[in-house]
């Protein structure tokens, strides 16, 4: 009976959502441009050192608000801050609390969501109802809110020593109020998927509640809730920024670019702008950039808008 | 329903036997507190007797409990009351863990091939499937070649082992559907409805590979179809179902040449006839009204509120398969009577 098999070449592709994705987005010069922000934000929290040759914390009281006149070149590229160090190492080295911050919020966010959700929208019932309650519990609560009432029980007993005792308390305050998005999309999927018949074919065969769930829901749930990851990230940047100037995000002496604008903001007014429009410009580029990203994800994700 | 599917005795075991086989499905009101206001009748009191190497069709229009049988028989849902045995052992109450062992004996090939199969999934993952979740199948070296044996056994090459699904047709998905109930080696079949989404021709090769695999195998079906002609074609004893039971059943040429009950005359006289010449010389039954809800079944006979001869009788009594059998076949009918339904004559 092989007549009947496909008459398809071996070498043709295997075309699948991702590669069918990714094949859409490298097209498209919005993504590139977005790619390359974000390929350079994450070099610097990365490698911090490629960019800068200084020490953020070497600063010298008489180099105070060296206005950055020599344009990208002498000593202080970006001029100094008001102690006196140097600008462009501040902001290199701020980089990196920021990013490991939105890294860590997404994927603690993410895996909470999707175990959950996946729990929920599979066994529903009473495990369900309690899901979903409690997720309805934290959505009412704005995200701010939640994360400033938090944030004071933590106030004054951070150490700055180490880069994750910096970024822990706003970390898991950021989570607390980050997972349900995920948790909802999750759970969407997984009651679309959980009827489909490859599902009980799978368990007609004998499969495990966790094998289903894994190896045949979770795959499908994941999709729509990448799409959002980027745009999410983007906006736990935004929230970082806003925590640190209310003063309880990432607690100086450590920096963030939050901590940066919080700073800036003190000096902006007295002639000192660019200790405010740098720190502000970069936020606004990467969050930007993950905005656009984010977009073309979803698009790409969605076949019907293909 | 005391009389007994699968007459024609082959004087083995029956490998697969369902007695008063009952599903209801709960219907709950209520936000905090559950009370169950009804019960929807999907299967009320089943016999079946499934011999080695021989197939039971199963037909009857939408929405009469056909593929709730189906899940019934491969223990996707268990049963509110009845039994199932598989070679003599019960199997209808047990629980899920202990259910393992047995799900190898029993597969489901499913109707539809576009959503049977995990779209994320190869086709070497999918048919391989079953090895990794009994893992005492086959030991672990020799999977990759028992797939391959398997995708040849089913007409495909093994060659697509590393394809998705999407990039074959209808056909072939089913193929591969086929493929995977058949890993583990089972002793019984269900396939629900396993042609009914796909083209006339290719429906032809499908059969065709299924009674193949019946000779090569020894495997018993139970076919479920509301293609008439199909199960025709395939099954040696035919079972008709309407609201839940089944009203007659019989060898094939009992049931299409010669049937009693009057809703297997109405359905039979719904099939299309072949010849243009000869269509408008046959008998034609159009019934009158819908399938009542299987939440609030007619009493007695079920069919009695579209039957041409009910009577009271049929309000207050449920007729048996026994009671319209007269020496023929199970009919369950006061008023059985042979009407030929299916010759059309010029």
């Amino acid at each position: 009976m092989s007549e009947l098999t496909a008459p398809v070449p071996t070498t043709e592709r295997q075309a699948s959502l991702w590669s069918d994705a990714f094949r859409t987005m490298r097209r498209r010069p919005d993504v590139i441009i977005a790619t390359l922000v974000l390929l350079l934000v994450f070099a610097m929290a990365a490698f911090p050192r490629l960019f800068t040759d200084k020490d953020p914390t070497q600063c010298l009281g008489r180099e105070a608000r060296l206005r950055p006149d020599t344009w990208f070149t002498g000593d202080h590229p970006l001029g100094t801050d008001a102690f006196g160090c140097d600008f462009a190492a501040t902001l290199v080295h701020g980089t990196r609390p920021t990013i490991a911050l939105a890294l860590s919020v997404i994927v603690a966010s993410v895996v909470i969501g999707l175990v959950l959700g996946i729990y929920a929208g599979y066994y529903g019932g009473w495990l369900d109802s309690v899901i979903s309650r409690a997720l309805d519990v934290f959505v009412v609560i704005p995200m701010l809110m939640g994360a400033i009432l938090i944030l004071s029980l933590f106030r004054g007993r951070v150490s700055t020593e180490s880069l994750v005792e910096t970024i822990a308390a706003p970390a898991i305050a950021l989570t607390l109020f980050g997972w349900m998005e995920f948790c909802r999309y999750t759970r969407a999927a997984t009651l679309e998927t959980k009827n489909l018949d490859y599902v009980i074919a799978a368990k007609c065969l004998g499969a495990s509640d966790r094998r289903i769930m894994f190896k045949h829901i979770l795959p499908n749930a994941i999709v729509p809730v990448t799409a959002v990851v980027p745009t999410t990230i983007g906006g736990i940047i935004v929230t970082e920024s806003a925590l640190a100037v209310l003063g309880i995000g990432v607690q100086p002496p450590a920096t963030s670019w939050g901590v940066l604008l919080s700073d800036g903001t003190e000096w902006a007014g007295g002639g000192y702008v660019y200790l405010f429009a740098w720190p502000l410009g970069l936020l606004i580029l990467t969050v930007f950039a993950f905005a656009t990203f984010g977009d073309a994800l979803r698009d790409a994700l969605d076949p019907k808008l293909r | 329903m005391n009389a007994e599917l699968g007459q024609a005795d082959t004087g083995t075991d029956p490998v697969l036997e369902a007695k008063d086989l009952v599903k209801h499905f709960p219907i709950q009101r209520g936000i905090v507190v559950k009370r169950t206001v009804g019960h929807v009748q999907a299967v009320d009191g089943v016999d079946l007797k499934l011999h080695p190497g021989r197939t039971l069709g199963v037909v009857g229009e939408s929405g009469c409990g056909k593929s709730t049988l189906a899940k019934l028989l491969v223990g996707l849902e268990t049963p509110t009351s009845g039994s199932i045995k598989l070679e003599g052992r019960e199997i209808g109450n047990l629980s899920a863990r202990r259910m393992r062992p047995f799900r190898r004996d029993v597969q489901l090939v499913f109707q539809d091939p576009y959503t049977s199969l995990n779209p994320r999934l190869t086709v070497g993952d999918i048919v391989g499937e079953p090895f990794e979740i009994h893992p005492e199948a086959v030991p672990k070296r020799g999977r990759a070649g028992e797939v391959k044996e398997l995708l040849d056994m089913v007409g495909l090459s093994p060659d697509h082992i590393n394809r998705y699904p999407h990039q074959f047709s209808g056909g072939q998905r089913q193929r591969i559907g086929i493929a995977r109930a058949l890993a583990l080696r089972p002793k019984v079949l269900v396939c629900d409805e396993p042609v009914s989404a796909l083209d006339v021709s290719i429906q032809g090769q499908v059969i065709n590979l299924l009674q193949r695999l019946q000779d090569e195998l020894g495997l018993a079906y139970v076919f479920i179809a509301h293609d008439l002609s199909v199960v025709r074609h395939i099954a040696d004893e035919v079972a008709v179902m309407y609201l839940g039971k089944v009203v007659e059943r019989g060898t094939g040429p009992e049931i299409y040449d010669h049937p009693r009950h009057p809703y297997t005359q109405a359905l039979l006289s719904a099939v299309p006839v072949p010849d243009p010449d000869l269509r408008g010389h046959r008998e034609e039954i159009v019934l009158q009204g819908d399938v009542p809800s299987p939440i609030d079944p007619p009493s007695g006979c079920r069919f009695r509120t579209r039957c041409w001869k009910a009577t009271d009788r049929c309000a207050e009594e449920v007729p048996s398969l026994a009671v319209g059998d007269r020496g023929t076949h199970p009919t369950a009918c006061f008023y059985a009577e042979e009407r030929d339904v299916t010759h059309a004559v010029k």
